[in-house]
């Protein structure tokens, strides 16, 4: 009798599951919902990044125009130290004008993967733009609630070898369809990295993150923020912003 | 000749005080000249044979990409290894090394390092890497630092710290691993910033099979060409070291040069005061037939003698000390390794007789052209006048 019931249980929680596990949406399409929704034609940022490091805290203000994800060009408008300091990213290529230097260089092979400002985002992270749909394969493996919004749990896993990460976990908000927060992962299963993304608001009738807080999790501090303060969309951008003459 | 030395010497003598005080001070230049250079000479001979015991042995074969200035060549510097050298693989003459870039995570701090893979167990170097032979059934990573490193990173024994790296990919990858030994040397090119793992374990780790930056040879196998791969001889290989310890020489100088200014400072001071209250001497013994440049040399000989009396002084209390330190050694103070240059705790100063007989001329030269220079005025002096007291 006991293993009867036993049995009956175990077929109706496996039935419960599976019908659960048909709720969910497919990963691949999630991806591309996020894609949609965080992705636009142009973007115009002006932004500040504040660094903790274990000694000192350093906050670095910016402005960014993008074209798709292949053009984007950065300004640092403060500290003096950095005043001045200009970043273009065409395609793969990234270009840097230094004032104090007055000279233009450019960041290429292993220097990508070196830190920004000394935060804990890498040049080649920063260029990394690559739609997460070309790069893993997708699955929904569950629900779970972050600051009262519910979300699906994606678990993804690289389906090409050059990559940054071997597998990465998402929060995505199941309304807004943004990620509340990303994990990466050694192929180890060790944690490298966390991306918490906060304060989502509306902007021009899509759900966008204002704050962003990236931590290397291998080592202790606070992590670096990144503070949107005005974004805007699909705003034409002058194509002499993505020239190199624009640098010096 | 001999009538000449005993007039000089007793000349010298019949200075007093002033004499022994000149003398004194040039005996201490000379000990130092000597000392100091025997220092240098014993530094440098100890730090080379530590260098090609710990780091060198025979000579390197480099990855033609492989430049130890520039840490961005490291992913690109890796290549097979040459087939040529399999029997010297497995006798072990030739060892190869993966380094990798990569970085450590203790007590919570990022620290870049290299990590170096080299074949637990060979024999080449001193490098105590039996310790990175595990268990076959253990998945530990075993590593072996240098005490230097495990100071900079906190790292003790059996600790266990979190690596990461990128793989041949550019992937990220991560795992823990665990300090096998902390070894001791005084060659600071395989210990500081550095991490050696077995040499198969990062082949692995990296995505890097049967792959390395540089092949390290034993003495007994010959140099041979190999496509790809750039041979660096033991000179080659010790060059910024020897520049190192040249440029240390230039800066140790200074000392005895100071000593030596004061003691030849000294000496031309007693010649010049020697001749203005010594006329009449000088006038007697050109009116008894001495010609001047028989004066000049007389007077040249009297302030060369200074520097014969302070070799014979130094040698009184500077063959013992030399001896002592010799056979003892002198012990370094902690931490003079951190600059970048292999040194031991004691290092024994070399006295090769080429150094000594070398010092022996600088100082009497040196010494005896001080002593010209104001004997000089000699030739210039009128012989009445100078007995007369007049010049």
């Amino acid at each position: 009798m006991k293993k009867t019931i036993f049995l009956l249980s175990l077929f109706f929680c496996s039935t419960a599951l599976a019908l659960q596990a048909q709720d969910y949406p497919s990963g691949n399409s999630l991806l591309d919902k996020i894609d949609a929704n965080m992705s636009s034609k142009t973007v115009i940022m002006t932004a500040s990044m504040q660094v903790n490091s274990a000694r000192a805290t350093r906050t670095i203000t910016l402005k960014m125009w993008g074209e798709g994800d292949k053009r984007t060009f950065t300004e640092y408008l403060s500290p003096a130290r950095e005043k001045g300091t200009k970043m273009l990213k065409l395609d793969n290529q990234l270009w840097m004008y230094s004032p104090s230097t007055d000279r233009i260089i450019q960041i290429s092979g292993h220097m990508l993967r070196q830190s920004v400002m000394g935060s804990d985002l890498s040049y080649e992270d920063m260029m990394n733009d690559t739609p997460m749909q070309e790069q893993y394969n997708a699955v929904v493996t569950g629900e779970e609630t972050i600051d009262g919004r519910k979300c699906w749990v994606v678990e993804m896993t690289a389906k090409v070898s050059d990559i940054n990460y071997y597998s990465q976990r998402l929060w995505v908000d199941q309304q807004r369809l943004i990620p509340l927060k990303m994990q990466q992962f050694a192929k180890s299963g060790k944690q490298l990295k966390e991306t918490t993304l906060l304060d989502i608001k509306q902007v021009q009738g899509r759900w966008y993150p204002m704050k962003m807080v990236y931590k290397d999790m291998l080592k202790e501090g606070k992590g670096t923020e990144f503070t949107i303060s005005e974004i805007s969309f699909n705003q034409n951008i002058p194509a002499n912003i993505f020239n190199k003459s624009n640098l010096k | 000749m001999m009538k000449l030395l005993k007039l000089v010497f007793r000349n010298l003598i019949g200075n007093g005080l002033k004499t022994w005080l000149n003398v004194f001070v040039l005996s201490i230049a000379f000990v130092l000249i000597i000392f100091m250079q025997a220092l240098l000479q014993g530094w440098d001979r100890q730090a080379m044979a530590d260098t090609v015991k710990w780091e060198i042995a025979g000579g390197q074969y480099w990855n033609a990409k492989y430049d130890p200035f520039d840490p961005f060549t490291l992913d690109s510097a890796v290549s097979e290894l040459p087939k040529q050298f399999a029997r010297q693989y497995e006798t072990g003459q030739i060892e190869p090394v993966l380094i990798v870039s990569g970085t450590i995570y203790p007590s919570g701090r990022s620290m870049p390092v290299l990590m170096k893979g080299i074949r637990p167990g060979q024999k080449l170097l001193e490098l105590p890497t039996t310790l990175l032979m595990n268990p076959t059934d253990s998945t530990d990573i075993p590593a072996i630092i240098g005490s230097n490193m495990a100071h900079q990173a906190g790292l003790t024994e059996n600790d266990i710290v979190t690596l990461r790296w990128r793989d041949a990919n550019g992937t990220f990858e991560a795992q823990d691993i665990r300090i096998a030994g902390v070894f001791k040397t005084f060659v600071p090119t395989v210990d500081g910033g550095q991490i050696w793992l077995p040499l198969d374990l990062l082949q692995k780790m990296t995505l890097n099979p049967d792959k390395a930056t540089l092949l390290i040879k034993s003495k007994e196998v010959n140099e041979a060409p190999v496509a790809g791969w750039d041979f660096k001889d033991v000179k080659e290989l010790t060059k910024t070291l020897r520049e190192t310890l040249r440029s240390k020489a230039v800066g140790q100088s200074i000392f005895y040069v100071i000593f030596l200014l004061l003691a030849l400072l000294a000496i031309f001071d007693t010649q010049t005061l020697s001749i203005f209250y010594r006329q009449r001497e000088i006038g007697t013994f050109v009116a008894l037939g001495m010609t001047k440049k028989e004066v000049v040399r007389l007077f040249t000989l009297e302030g060369t003698m200074n520097a014969i009396l302070a070799i014979v002084l130094g040698a009184v209390y500077g063959i013992p000390l030399f001896i002592y330190f010799a056979v003892n050694g002198i012990p370094m103070p902690s931490g003079t390794s951190d600059f970048g240059v292999a040194i031991s705790d004691k290092i024994y100063p070399a006295f090769p007789p080429k150094l000594i007989v070398g010092t022996i001329l600088f100082i009497i030269l040196v010494t005896a052209w001080v002593s010209y220079l104001p004997a000089r005025k000699i030739v210039k002096m009128n012989p009445a006048d100078a007995i007369r007291g007049k010049i």
